[in-house]
């Protein structure tokens, strides 16, 4: 039991708001000692495993590229073209992004990402349909279309993945059940997370026409009132 | 091999962003931490451009003991941990500069941004037995990076300034997904997995499948939380629960374990030790909440996901 007081410390370093990245290192090297681990040990998996996982990071050699196009008016382009189009809501917006991003995910088509994808065009739009529609967001509003735009790239990204044959989570499977000695064929495994991915897509979209019809509510459509006000 | 030479070069082109941040960093007098915080940018360059150099030339041997990037690791974490690495102020073109670029430069600027995507995957469809998925990744950014330039007319300098821009506002956060990977290999090399999995069993009596269904998804999104990652969870619930609660009781095993699977995708939607999902965007998109921004928004969707998963279990693998 006492392995677990590695989890005991960063669910207590969480709820306090301590600093993550302290948390986590605190956590790994006293887990490492209660389990008999070295310090030099514990430093070789921890240098090791970060080694091993630079891929994680690899976002970082486009961050140049981004960089330069939202220097010379990526975003505000992005948001001038959606900001044109009155049909265009923040909610249908993202979900039809969901629904790109999972049908790309399912065909192992690698389109999104936070960096490449939702900062420099996805969250741009969205703010641009955003304050098309309703002119002024509050600031909790702002943070909501920001956090959501996240989400939705999580979203599809995470539950379309398994559709195709050779990803990752299909030969994790095969060769987990494999060890335990059940024979499934990848074939089977990736049409079986079908149902998730659609499910997805479905869920995903309520929550965002559920924040259209938040924002309708309490901003009201600026577009339509002005119009209405004119004639009045 | 050729596979392997190439990524490691990418991981050079990684570095180089953030060497040019630590240069930067050092000749920025008026900068509020101006020594730690190159210090940290330094060493993130070397374990990432020089941590496995030997690989540029296809020399395995040739290389930083993991044991001294370990401490590098350590020294990172700690100027982190004491709020020590800070950023001042870039050069960055002014919101007038933009909007009057964005009318010049019209649909056009898309073309670099789209082509990021584009050229990834077709690279990635032609050549995937010899390049892997990251090798084209790579390929696709140098050649955006010159289209960008073609298309706004911008300086290389400026694109360096911008890269290190992003790169330090998303700042110390950047290491946090190996740090918690890092962190995942410790807690692997110490069994924790399987004591939580003969936690969840000995609670669970044998022979109720709804019960054992409920114990595998929700497990799977328990362990996953905790560690951060569906795929290091699955193996350890599978063996310690799926197979006694649900598979040994006739379900579908494709079925069931898949659906296992994404349940545990359900964990890392809800959980800050997926950093670079969950945590990481809060600091490319500059949101004010930095630990559960994302998360509170994928909450509703991730339990009512989960929900679906033992319905879907429980009905269609059996």
């Amino acid at each position: 039991m006492i392995k677990l007081i590695g989890i005991a410390i960063i669910v207590v370093g969480f709820i306090l708001k301590l600093d993550t990245i302290a948390v986590v290192v605190g956590a790994g090297i006293i887990t490492g000692f209660v389990s008999g681990l070295s310090f030099n040990e514990i430093m070789d998996i921890l240098g090791k495993a970060f080694v091993n996982n630079r891929l994680m990071s690899i976002f970082i050699i486009s961050l140049p590229v981004i960089g330069i196009l939202e220097r010379y008016g990526l975003r505000e382009r992005a948001a001038y073209l959606i900001g044109k189009l009155k049909s265009a809501t923040f909610g249908r917006l993202t979900a039809l992004y969901l629904i790109i991003r999972t049908l790309a995910a399912m065909f192992s088509l690698r389109i999104g990402g936070h960096v490449q994808f939702i900062r420099p065009l996805i969250l741009p739009m969205a703010q641009g349909a955003a304050e098309a529609r309703y002119r002024e967001l509050e600031e909790k509003d702002k943070e909501a279309i920001k956090g959501l735009t996240a989400a939705v790239e999580n979203y599809g990204n995470f539950y379309g993945q398994n559709f195709f044959v050779a990803s990752g989570g299909v030969l994790l499977v095969v060769g987990v059940l494999k060890e335990l000695k059940y024979n499934v064929d990848a074939l089977s495994v990736a049409k079986a997370s079908l149902p998730v991915a659609i499910l997805a897509m479905l869920v995903g979209t309520i929550q965002f026409l559920y924040f259209d019809k938040k924002f309708d509510r309490k901003y009201g459509n600026k577009i339509t009132r002005n119009q209405t006000s004119y004639k009045a | 091999m050729l596979k392997d030479i190439l990524t490691e070069y990418l991981y050079v082109l990684c570095g180089l962003v953030a060497f040019y941040a630590a240069f930067k960093t050092l000749k920025d007098k008026q900068h509020p931490s101006r020594i730690p915080t190159a210090l940290f940018w330094t060493i993130l360059g070397i374990i990432f451009a020089f941590s496995r150099v030997g690989m540029l030339w296809g020399n395995k041997n040739i290389f930083i003991k993991d044991v001294y990037v370990g401490y590098m690791v350590l020294i990172m974490a700690v100027l982190s941990a004491l709020k020590l690495v800070k950023f001042n102020k870039f050069n960055e073109s002014t919101l007038d500069f933009k909007k009057k670029a964005s009318e010049r430069i019209g649909n056009k600027i898309f073309i670099p941004a789209l082509a990021l995507a584009i050229i990834a995957f077709v690279v990635a469809q032609i050549w995937n037995k010899q390049l892997g998925t990251l090798v084209p990744l790579g390929i696709a950014t140098v050649a955006a990076g010159i289209l960008a330039l073609m298309y706004t007319g911008g300086s290389t300098l400026e694109m360096a300034e911008d890269g290190r821009r992003l790169l330090e506002v998303v700042g110390p956060v950047n290491i946090l997904p190996q740090l918690l990977a890092a962190l995942g290999s410790v807690f692997t090399a110490a069994g924790v997995g399987k004591v939580i999995a003969s936690g969840i069993s000995n609670v669970i009596p044998q022979g109720n499948i709804l019960l054992g269904v409920i114990a595998y998804c929700v497990g799977m999104a328990l362990f996953t939380m905790i560690m951060g990652n569906a795929f290091a969870a699955f193996s350890v619930i599978t063996a310690g629960i799926g197979v006694p609660f649900v598979l040994s009781q006739g379900a579908n095993p494709a079925i069931a374990s898949i659906l296992a699977l994404t349940a545990g995708y359900c964990g890392t939607l809800l959980t800050p030790m997926a950093a670079n999902f969950n945590i990481v965007p809060t600091a490319i998109l500059e949101m004010k909440d930095k630990k559960y921004g994302v998360i509170k928004y994928q909450a509703p969707v991730a339990v009512v996901m989960l929900i679906l998963h033992i319905v879907l279990m429980y009905y269609w693998a059996f």
